[in-house]
């Protein structure tokens, strides 16, 4: 379990961020058919799985030093891509607590837990080797770190957070740390409900794929996490594509050439997970953004394949909400060369434990 | 952290009154157990004369508590079993297993103020409010009904001299006046009733015909969808095997239990992954899934969470 760290990429100007050999073998694929559609495809959040990356509860791969930094650029920029309601402050500590019990279980070379109690008023020292922090403070007392403790514990962890508030047998969402979101706004969305935050996504509501989500998420039990997979694709390995920084990010997309999509048209997948909150009985919700070009996909050559198909039958309005439309043809007509029509197995494993060549 | 259970030691017993009896488990190899929140209770393993019984009892820890739990339960005359366990069975040492505790009746977060009214050993998860963070810097107020008797009873679990603590009891001047005390809250207040049908009944009632909000009322209520019911016979047709489902698994399990592959994913009744063919049989849909006219046509069973209505069922499998 040795990361080896990229400390020093990049996922704006120059975009220097890559994925070794290692890291595309474990990207969590989305897509177990030829064709994609919506679904509840929430299932437990055990280890076991298609992917190395279901391996802990919260996953720390080679771009974690890398998106830290990113996020506290993001954040400097924009102080509003944090934003925590009142009454959310149990929440806080419960977030806290169970951020830093994982990582330090999970990843006792990098994450140090020490605590001279498990109650609000102990003292707990927490070690972070690879970012260099050591912090001294009282669990339960917001004066004792340098910020709000949920905005402390997720500028330390990769991929967004939210929290929801669960009441009227339905969820708020009253705190949020978004820095790698697929184009939604925290300062917008913060406060409302579950259909209310979902509203745009096109056909889902008709399926009614939320209402039965919605009571599916209000069951969840503390010690059974869930998880499901959500994906779009990147202009570039930029994390922040956020409406507020559209300006930044947006024009890219008519950027892309036959000849550079390869290199720089990315998949997006975001690992979604659900966890129980015990003080609070509020509902965590990271969001943990996976970026890979297509050029490094298709040295999974079962992935070239099945992303090839699902491209060029991706229905309209989902390539339309998805802000594809521009570049979908290109994409479609460069990874054709990679599919030779053959079957291949239903499932997202890779199915191959060594990469094809490097394009 | 991930975990489907709990092995617990009973580590203290305490009779605080003839008919309650208080208990405190730690974890079997000393390890925290996961925090408790406010209002929740744990669902116990309690072994009975040739059979398990699987009773929930409110904690009424602080929040956050990971030493041990606590809680009390209540001798109850017609019992089938569970306090009956507790009061004459249970020891210290012994070992029970649980669930992780759940939680049907949190503290509202955006309460301006807390009314709590309990009945009797009703009070049990409003001991663990007492002790919550922000249910005390919100405001509260608690009201317990209960016998003259055992007003002292609960005085350990109660902030001494808390004057925002009430006691009623029924005798001239000291009944409870619920219409008049729910008149004269501040709108934002939440109310949460825990006690006697009648109690909750009557609480509910007023509040109603007071025009409270339904989202700022909450009664306390255990037994949600779970995967237990009563046993009966399951028939894979395809496979040529059947098998009894015991009261505590759920169909999948079972079918899982006999080596039959049957796919599935959320397993909680809503993704539709596990649809399966009825071919007899009347099932009990406890699914999120199907639409009301499968269901009423019965052809179809989620077997992740439905089960028999009657005594077997044969599917496509």
């Amino acid at each position: 379990m040795s990361i080896v760290f990229k400390p020093d990429e990049t996922f704006r100007g120059d975009y220097s961020y890559r994925n070794s050999d290692e890291a595309i073998l474990r990207f969590p694929f989305p897509f177990p058919d030829d064709q994609y559609m919506y679904s509840v495809n929430m299932e437990p959040h055990q280890p076991k799985g298609a992917s190395a990356v279901y391996e802990h509860g919260f996953d720390v791969d080679e771009h974690y030093i890398a998106e830290c930094r990113d996020k506290a650029i993001t954040l400097e920029r924009d102080p509003g891509r944090c934003q925590v309601l009142p009454h959310m402050q149990m929440a806080e500590w419960d977030t806290l607590e169970l951020l830093m019990d994982s990582l330090s279980a999970d990843y006792p070379e990098h994450f140090s837990l020490s605590k001279t109690g498990t109650d609000f008023g102990a003292h707990w020292t927490w070690i972070n080797r690879p970012l260099g922090i050591e912090q001294s403070f009282v669990f339960g007392d917001a004066a004792t770190l340098p910020c709000g403790p949920f905005e402390y514990i997720t500028r330390q962890a990769q991929g967004d957070f939210a929290i929801c508030d669960q009441r009227e047998d339905n969820l708020f969402l009253d705190a949020g740390m978004v820095t790698s979101q697929a184009d939604w706004s925290l300062d917008f969305n913060v406060g409302m409900s579950f259909m209310q935050w979902h509203g745009p996504v096109p056909l889902a509501h008709q399926a009614g794929v939320f209402e039965r989500a919605l009571k599916y998420l209000l069951m969840i039990r503390q010690g059974q996490p869930v998880r499901r997979l959500n994906w779009t694709m990147t202009v570039n390995p930029r994390l922040d594509t956020a409406p507020e920084t559209f300006p930044e990010w947006g024009p890219d997309r008519a950027s892309l050439t036959p000849e550079n999509i390869g290199r720089k048209l990315h998949l997006r997948v975001e690992l979604q997970t659900l966890w129980r909150l015990p003080r609070s009985n509020a509902l965590l919700f990271p969001i943990r953004c996976y970026l890979a070009s297509l050029d490094e996909l298709v040295r999974v050559p079962k992935w070239g394949k099945r992303l090839s198909r699902v491209l060029a039958t991706l229905p309209p309005p989902l390539a339309e909400y998805k802000g594809l439309s521009r570049f979908l043809p290109t994409a479609v007509a460069y990874l054709a060369a990679f599919d030779d029509g053959s079957a291949i197995s239903k499932g997202t494993e890779a199915e191959t434990a060594e990469l094809a060549a490097a394009i | 952290m991930i975990s489907s259970g709990l092995k617990l030691k009973v580590v203290a017993v305490n009779d605080i009154a003839p008919s309650l009896r208080q208990l405190s488990l730690a974890s079997v190899d000393g390890s925290a157990l996961p925090p408790n929140g406010a209002g929740s209770h744990v669902l116990f393993n309690l072994p009975g004369q040739g059979r398990v019984h699987r009773n929930a009892y409110s904690l009424i820890n602080p929040p956050g508590s990971r030493s041990q739990y606590d809680i009390i339960v209540r001798r109850v005359p017609t019992s089938r079993g569970g306090s009956a366990a507790v009061h004459e069975r249970l020891q210290l040492g012994d070992v029970i297993e649980a669930q992780l505790p759940a939680n049907l009746f949190p503290p509202q977060r955006r309460a301006r103020q807390h009314l709590m009214i309990a009945g009797g050993i009703g009070i049990t998860p409003f001991l663990s409010y007492l002790q919550d963070a922000g249910v005390k810097a919100s405001g509260y107020a608690l009201h317990l009904c209960c016998r003259e008797s055992e007003r002292e009873v609960f005085a350990p679990w109660l902030p001494a001299g808390d004057p925002q603590v009430f006691f009623h009891w029924d005798a001239e001047g000291h009944r409870l006046d619920i219409p008049a005390l729910l008149a004269r809250q501040p709108a934002g207040t939440h109310l949460y009733v825990c006690g006697p049908a009648e109690l909750n009944q009557a609480v509910l009632d007023a509040a109603q015909a007071q025009g409270w909000p339904a989202s700022q009322v909450h009664s306390e209520l255990f037994g949600a969808a779970s995967s237990g019911g009563a046993p009966f016979e399951a028939v894979l047709k395809k496979s040529g095997q059947s098998v009894r489902v015991g009261e505590d698994e759920s169909l999948l399990e079972a079918i899982e239990r006999l080596g039959v592959a049957a796919p599935c994913l959320c397993r909680g009744g809503a993704c539709g992954v596990c649809v399966t063919p009825l071919l007899e049989g009347e099932a009990e849909h406890r699914d999120h899934y199907l639409s009301a006219s499968d269901k009423a046509q019965g052809r179809l069973i989620m077997p992740c969470v439905s089960r028999a209505r009657g005594a077997r069922l044969v599917l496509d499998l």
